[in-house]
């Protein structure tokens, strides 16, 4: 009777076979509704405020008027821009830390050319000038770690993120020199009497070209991936590089390319945001993105057609955080919390979808003790 | 024979997601006795022993041990019951000695110098050949696998598993560990070796144990049946167990391997002077110990791998072909004239001497002058993709099926577009054909797979390398190579790929046939290359060679000064 006092575990967990897309559906859609339950609880508890009204407020956010539905597209568009531009590089498992630098240095690009050159050229061709640098200068940025990747095997995650300090410093430098008025240590609007270099508007809507331009991205994007013989040599190498060299893949030549591209894409944004929308540029002007994007990008599995929802959904719980915070007189802590814990349950269901946890039978094991 | 029980399972059910990999299943293992545990692949028997070994745990049933019933949760469980598995891959520390390895993790003081004396006991005990100061990467995969052994005994083990033990052993090898596993018996221990070779059944195990797709179907006594009832309890209905072998027709050089050096990127050297010939319409038979250069020889072919020195020159079938300008310049071509490697249609030498470049350019153009192109065809130091642009159809099996061959998370339509995806629309891809294909393959080789749009990872080990020779094949190729193409296939899997092989040497292709089962090299290859260290030890004719023979040239170069 020596085992008497073992029993089996309480639970084992074991890996489930392919669920159907429904039942995978189910256990995120359970998910969210979860998440939302913890949250009103929190909020209740905490803050002793009605969880409703919370929520009422987090819709508010983006839906109470028409400006905050097309800042919300906006910031949607500005997201996914910078997401579809990663994930050629993550589907290549190619972990390019660096969108935020290289969005950066395309700004950097864009606003150079809208003040050194509006004296010089048309507005017209500023805006060509504006649009071949900030895509060069985010393809050079994006490139230069995919050199020394391809070259010398350096680790990418790290190179690229050191390149964003590298990008900021350069920006902080730039609009020290460029600074108006002098001793103000910022830009302020570029060219705010002219427009020169501000991209054009469509029907009166600030923000209607960018959302535009990043909905023909993401379609393209997703042509690229799934039916151009590129999109395949990047499946492959990110998948096995031996296969890729098996095949007779130039693994450099692809990792090059795809983070020309990629890099390019990011650049493009920098473009948008700077020659776009804020006609300005500062250290902080990308808000995160390229960090967010890599939450984008997983939490889609690299569909660009998926991260349309996943960056609203970050983008909507966020503005939906910052507005809680306001009305309600809660710190912008509380909304912080709010957000992890929605993204928590919508990242951890991902592990009921991929296990199946089994729980120690009572029948089964009354049946041993007594032996 | 009554020998005392050791371990009983009783109606033990265990299944990964909605696989069912063991159904129900009831054992005995007895001691002082050997169960070969026989299966084909994916029917469970790993997946069995590893619930005694505490790595899985059942779903339901119950086991016993010494007759009563034990929970066994963790491998530490299986060691305080006894029971000892001896893993596929083995779990040493290479910098560590073999005493070092075999008391590491275990509690209480560390005395090594008790600790080898102990170690020298159980050797003597039951003969194994080790040494206790001896550095693991200073040992051979056999003497390897006699210190996970003795590691396992050293622990108070009683009950062994063993999984596969002689897929990486020589013929040699394995007659030793025979003869220890025989000595454990006698001292009563209860054995268990999972394998696929019937003869080893046969010489070594007191009795057999039959799993079919999860279930059990029966034991015996070893003496009481023969291979061909064992194999058909395995495989549920009764198969052939005779590998055809073809009489080679009209064998000509296809491939010529001259004085092929290679070294890793460490600069050891991996090939050293090899030289052969493969003859169209023959198979080729590679054999050696694991890691004797088999695979650097495969990859120097197909060009993934650099060569220090020597040439590799593909003889192609084809005939006559019209110089052109496309490929060479006037100054080569003129060269080539020069070394005699062009004639004309009535076959007679071609010669430029006197004529000026533009008689000699129209010469050429009008397509009367011709070549062989066997006779320029070196593939050292090409890339797989100027191979490819030469013309040459060289396919290539390799031993890592999903981390080489396929991509495991693609579906079957995109793995056989991984040689054909460049040809197609510019930019884009055409899946119509490759969908087409995989289909045609499913269907000739009975593919077991719900479609052409499931991963190849979800798939089982035979239908997996069935996917990816049903590819190479497609190619038409002049050459195939295959490393080890059935390891790890069941019996009906491994016989279709024989049949697949003898059906391009029917047509006339060149096999190179890379394995590690002996007997099956045998049976099949019409010559046989052993490869020893790096070098040719010896090219003999499959037909009529001896087993013990090939065995000594694999651990001595030309087999001769074997001490035994």
């Amino acid at each position: 009777m020596r085992n008497e006092t073992k029993r089996e575990p309480l639970i084992h967990i074991t890996r489930r076979g392919m669920l159907p897309w429904y039942r995978a559906w189910a256990i995120r859609g359970g998910a969210i509704a979860l998440a939302l339950l913890v949250c009103a609880l929190i909020t209740t508890l905490v803050t002793h405020q009605d969880p409703l009204a919370v929520f009422a407020s987090i819709f508010e956010a983006s839906f109470s008027t028409q400006r905050r539905t097309w800042i919300l597209f906006q910031n949607i568009a500005m997201l996914l821009s910078v997401s579809l531009a990663v994930i050629p590089a993550f589907r290549m498992r190619f972990w390019n830390l660096g969108a935020e630098g290289q969005m950066l240095v395309g700004g950097l690009a864009t606003a150079a050319c809208m003040i050194c050159l509006r004296d010089i050229f048309p507005n017209w061709l500023v805006i060509v000038c504006m649009v071949i640098t900030s895509i060069a200068a985010g393809a050079v940025w994006g490139v230069i770690p995919a050199l020394f990747k391809a070259k010398w095997d350096t680790n990418e995650t790290l190179f690229t993120l050191m390149m964003n300090y590298v990008a900021i410093q350069l920006v902080s430098f730039f609009i020290i020199v460029w600074e108006v008025p002098k001793g103000a240590g910022k830009i302020g609007i570029i060219n705010q009497s002219t427009e020169i270099g501000w991209l054009p508007t469509i029907g009166g809507q600030k923000y209607l070209l960018n959302i535009i331009i990043v909905a023909v991205l993401t379609v393209i994007m997703y042509i690229y991936l799934r039916y151009a013989k590129h999109g395949y040599e990047i499946s492959v190498v990110g998948e096995s590089e031996r296969t890729a060299r098996y095949v007779g893949i130039q693994v450099d030549k692809v990792i090059i390319r795809t983070m020309l591209f990629s890099g390019a894409l990011c650049g493009l944004t920098g473009l948008l945001l700077v020659g776009g929308t804020d006609h300005t540029l500062t250290t902080t002007i990308t808000g995160g993105r390229g960090f967010t994007a890599v939450m984008v990008a997983w939490l889609a599995k690299f569909n660009p057609i998926w991260m349309i929802g996943t960056s609203f959904l970050l983008v909507f719980l966020e503005r939906g955080a910052g507005q809680i915070s306001t009305s309600f007189g809660l710190n912008q802590s509380f909304s912080d919390i709010l957000t992890g814990i929605i993204l928590f349950f919508i990242i951890g269901c991902e592990f009921f979808i991929n296990y199946r946890i089994a729980f120690r039978h009572p029948g089964k094991n009354g049946g041993k003790a007594h032996v | 024979m009554s020998n005392a029980i050791a371990v009983e399972m009783r109606h033990i059910t265990k299944r990964f997601g909605p696989v069912v990999a063991n159904n129900d299943v009831s054992l005995k293992i007895r001691r002082g006795e050997i169960l070969a545990l026989l299966g084909e692949n994916g029917s469970g028997k790993t997946t069995l022993m590893n619930m005694l070994s505490g790595i899985y745990f059942p779903d339901s049933g119950e086991i016993l041990v010494n007759g009563e019933p034990v929970v066994i949760a963790s491998p530490r469980d299986a060691f305080d019951l006894g029971i000892g598995m001896i893993h596929q891959h083995f779990k040493l520390v290479d910098v560590l000695t073999a005493a070092e390895n075999i008391v590491l993790g275990l509690e209480g003081k560390l005395d090594l110098k008790a600790a080898s004396e102990k170690i020298a006991g159980i050797c003597g005990t039951y003969g194994f050949d080790v040494d206790p100061s001896q550095k693991i990467y200073d040992m051979s995969v056999s003497q390897k696998q006699m210190v996970e052994i003795v590691k396992v005994l050293y622990r108070g083990a009683d009950i062994l598993i063993l999984d596969e033990p002689t897929a990486v052993l020589t013929p040699q090898e394995t007659d030793r560990l025979f003869a220890v596993l025989r000595n454990m018996r006698e001292d009563g221990k209860a054995i268990v070796i999972i394998t696929h070779k019937m003869h080893e059944v046969e010489a070594l195990s007191d009795r057999v144990a039959v799993l079919r797709q999860g279930s059990y179907i029966g034991d015996m006594l070893t003496k009481d049946t023969d291979a061909q009832e064992m194999t058909n309890m395995m495989v549920g209905r009764s198969v052939s167990l005779n590998i055809e072998r073809p009489e080679p027709k009209d064998p000509t050089p296809r491939l010529e391997v001259k004085d092929l050096t290679v070294r890793s990127a460490e600069g050891v050297l991996r090939l050293d002077d090899v030289s052969f010939t493969v003859n169209g319409g023959e198979i080729l038979g590679i054999a050696g110990i694991a890691g004797s250069g088999q695979k650097e020889l495969l990859e120097a072919i197909s060009g993934l791998q650099p060569i220090e020195r020597g040439d590799i020159i593909f003889h192609n079938p084809k005939k006559d072909k019209p110089v052109t300008f496309f490929h060479k310049s006037m100054r080569r071509v003129r060269e080539l004239a020069k070394q005699g490697a062009f004639h004309d249609r009535q076959g007679k030498p071609v010669s430029f001497d006197g004529m000026s470049l533009g008689a000699i350019r129209k010469w050429v153009e009008s397509g009367d002058v011709l070549f062989r192109e066997d006779e320029i065809m070196d593939l050292k130091g090409k890339t797989p993709l100027e191979i490819r642009s030469l013309g040459v159809h060289l396919s290539f099996v390799p031993e890592d099926r999903l981390g080489m061959g396929l991509v495991g998370n693609m579906d079957m339509t995109d793995n056989m577009m991984l040689r054909s995806y460049r040809k197609g629309p510019e930019g884009f891809l055409d899946r119509r054909h490759p969908r087409a294909l995989a289909e045609q393959i499913i269907e000739e080789l009975e593919v077991v797979t719900p479609g052409t749009s499931t991963p190849v990872r979800r798939l089982s080990g035979g239908n997996v390398q069935k996917v990816l020779v049903g590819r190479e094949i497609a190619y038409a190729p002049k050459v195939l190579m295959a490393a080890y193409p059935v390891r790890g296939l069941d019996i009906n899997s491994s016989y279709t790929i024989y049949r697949l092989l003898n059906k391009q040497k029917e047509q006339g292709v060149a096999v190179i046939y890379v394995g590690e089962d002996l007997d099956v090299l045998l049976e099949l290859a019409d010559r046989i290359l052993v490869l020893c260290g790096g070098r040719v030890s010896g090219i003999v004719p499959g037909r009529g060679a001896d087993k013990r023979e090939i065995g000594m040239m694999m651990t001595h170069i030309g087999g001769q000064k074997d001490a035994e």
